[in-house]
């Protein structure tokens, strides 16, 4: 740093950094490229894969929209809007999830774990078992449950624009809370089984229709870009409020824009397939073990999220001797995890 | 590469909540100059340089950059002309040394953050100027206090401003790297005219590397001007309520500030 080397410009940093960056990208597209291949390959087994086996060429026909005998309704009907359910409901999540994590800067801090999955879960219950509505207006409910949830946390939990533990601590109280008052709509229904109300506590992709994947999809073309192209400036708000107006960020109106799009994917999402548990609260903290320091975890985790979403389904289908629900799998997955953070923040704050 | 910007702070008032800290502040930062403001700790330094980079909006009066309300210019195109790095920025768990320098590109750049040569261009010259570019694959969190200042200042270097607002550049670090951080500072301002304005707690080293010193009080500018002008007995007992002895730096033409403390009084100087 001696006077004089300022704007000298050895091209060795530059290149240096031209390189580094360029490693960083190839790292990244290799791990995104994976993951998005095995999401494919288990989509494509979870076609294939059931009470009866079909060939790829069954698979493939049916996707084109040729008659199989048997398979056209096995698939088409059953397991296809199933599996792209899986998809648009793991992108979803494993995207919103993240979002929150990254701008809470806190692992801790995913909708599933503050309470606003289950803010949308029982808008949801309610819409459907106690007012029997379907369809946009079940999604309505929830979005403006998650949203009331996501507002009532952080009026709960302001001070002075810092949402540390306290957010945390209130977003799991009312988390409970919420999670007894779908319990309640559900037992007092009292004629539903076992199964929807599963749906409805920790989430499940059973006789999934393709209304209900089409209403998640939009939401996810809808708000996916939202989030998606607001990356960097996201990257900006990890380095705190000032230092990201500084660098000419407008944060109040950045942050509302991107909790209302991810509280609108993790709503549409709910909605379709219930709180399935723990998955946005998972898929960040593994895609940026996978991804590492190589630039932003956004897409990384909502493709982690679609993997585990696709695997635990057809897992909680085939692996056991009953069928479980996708929820209960990634409950399993989610719930030793989230004692290591607990136990991890009680010690130091962490992040991702 | 014009630093004929000038900044200009007209019967500033600001607050939080019921309490004001600055109180109908009159304020010109000298275009192409670095400015230094000391005042004593909570007397409002941080408060208005967040409100000189639109952060914070003002009770009454105004900032002006070229004549225009910094709070009217939009965030962005602000942002390519006036830097902050502010006091206690925080660094996100693992990020590496150049991605955190990376980030100061953010204005530079649109939604989707896509990166051109002159992006890497000015991350590149930012590490070596503050000579951090032996440390660029590292993870923040393992560096050492004054490692991680420089990498801050990096970042606000990175951001390729005019204008450059430090709020306390030089803490956590030794003498060796103050001096480094303040020499490099300089070598901005002589080779690119960039503006800075910096808060300094260091009385004699503020004096020392600035052309103009602004000292607070009481939510007020209680002097500004040339250092000589501006660092005598007089303004130390009012600012800081201690008494102290000014002589001239014998490696400078600058004041220099000895603190007497209570136990020292009667110690001739
Ligand atoms: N976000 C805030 N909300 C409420 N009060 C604040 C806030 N930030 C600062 N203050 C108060 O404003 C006053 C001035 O604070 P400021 O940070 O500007 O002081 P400073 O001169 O930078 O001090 P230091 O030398 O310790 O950095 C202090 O009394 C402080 O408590
Ligand atoms: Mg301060």
């Amino acid at each position: 740093m001696t006077a004089g080397t300022v704007f000298v410009k050895p091209s060795s940093t530059l290149d240096l950094v031209v390189r580094g960056r360029a490693q960083r990208a190839s790292r990244r597209r290799l791990v995104m490229g994976i993951l998005a291949a095995s999401i494919v390959v288990v989509f494509a087994v979870s076609l294939m894969v059931g009470q009866t086996l079909y060939s790829p060429a069954d698979v493939m026909g049916v996707l084109l929209g040729r008659d199989v005998s048997g398979a056209t309704f096995t698939i088409g009907r059953l397991r296809l809007p199933r599996a792209v359910l899986a998809v648009v409901a793991g992108l979803s999540f494993g995207l919103a999830g993240v979002t929150f994590q990254t701008m809470l800067r806190n692992a801790l801090a995913s909708p599933d774990i503050i309470g606003i999955s289950a803010g949308a879960s029982a808008a949801a219950s309610f819409a459907i078992v106690t007012l029997s509505l379907s369809g946009a207006a079940v999604s309505i409910f929830a979005i403006v449950a998650g949203l009331g949830v996501a507002l009532a946390i952080y009026a709960l939990s302001y001070k002075g624009g810092a949402a540390g533990t306290r957010l945390i601590l209130v977003g799991i109280g009312i988390a409970a809370m919420l999670e007894s008052v779908t319990n309640y709509i559900l037992s007092r229904a009292g004629q539903w089984e076992l199964q929807e109300a599963l749906r409805w506590l920790t989430g499940s992709l059973n006789g999934t229709t393709w209304p209900q994947v089409l209403t998640a999809l939009i939401a996810l073309v809808v708000f996916g870009p939202m989030l998606l192209s607001r990356a960097g400036l996201l990257g900006a708000m990890q380095l705190g409020d000032d230092t990201a107006g500084a660098l000419g960020v407008r944060v109040e109106r950045t942050r509302i824009i991107v909790i209302f799009s991810a509280v609108g994917l993790i709503a549409f999402a709910t909605a379709a397939a219930g709180p399935i548990a723990f998955v946005a609260f998972l898929s960040g903290p593994i895609a940026s073990r996978l991804i590492g320091p190589n630039g932003s975890v956004l897409l990384p985790a909502s493709l982690v999220g679609a993997l585990l979403v696709l695997v635990a389904d057809f897992c909680g289908q085939y692996a056991f001797g009953t069928r479980f629900p996708v929820g209960v799998v990634t409950g399993v997955l989610g719930a030793p995890y989230l004692i290591y953070l607990i136990v991890r923040t009680n010690r130091a704050g962490g992040s991702l | 590469m014009t630093s004929s910007h000038t900044l200009v702070a007209q019967a500033l008032t600001l607050g939080y909540g019921d309490s004001t800290v600055i109180n109908g502040l009159d304020l010109i930062v000298p275009g192409g100059q670095i400015t230094a403001i000391v005042g004593p700790n909570a007397c409002g330094k941080s408060t208005l340089l967040r409100s000189m980079s639109r952060l914070l909006a003002p009770r009454d009066g105004r900032v002006l950059l070229d004549g225009k309300s910094v709070h009217k210019i939009p965030a962005r195109e602000l942002a390519r002309t006036l830097g902050l790095l502010p006091q206690s920025p925080i660094a996100p768990d693992g990020i590496t040394v150049t991605d955190l320098v990376g980030r100061g590109r953010q204005p530079h750049q649109g939604l989707f953050s896509r990166w051109t040569r002159e992006d890497e261009q000015a991350v590149a010259d930012a590490l070596d100027a503050t000579d951090t570019a032996s440390l660029a694959d590292r993870s923040v969190d393992e560096l050492s206090g004054g490692q991680r200042q420089r990498v801050w200042i990096a970042m606000a270097l990175a951001q390729h401003t005019d204008l450059l607002l430090l709020d306390e550049p030089t803490t956590f670090l030794d003498v060796s790297h103050q001096i480094e951080v303040l020499d490099l500072l300089t070598d901005l301002n002589r080779s690119r005219g960039t503006t800075i304005v910096m808060v300094l707690h260091d009385l004699n080293l503020a004096a020392r590397y600035a052309d103009h010193l602004i000292a607070l009080a009481d939510g007020r500018v209680h002097a500004a001007g040339a250092p000589a002008d501006v660092l005598t007995e007089e303004c130390v007992r009012h600012v800081f309520g201690i008494e102290s002895k000014v002589i001239l730096d014998p490696t400078s033409d600058k004041p220099l500030m000895l603190p007497i403390g209570r136990h020292h009084m009667n110690v001739t100087v």
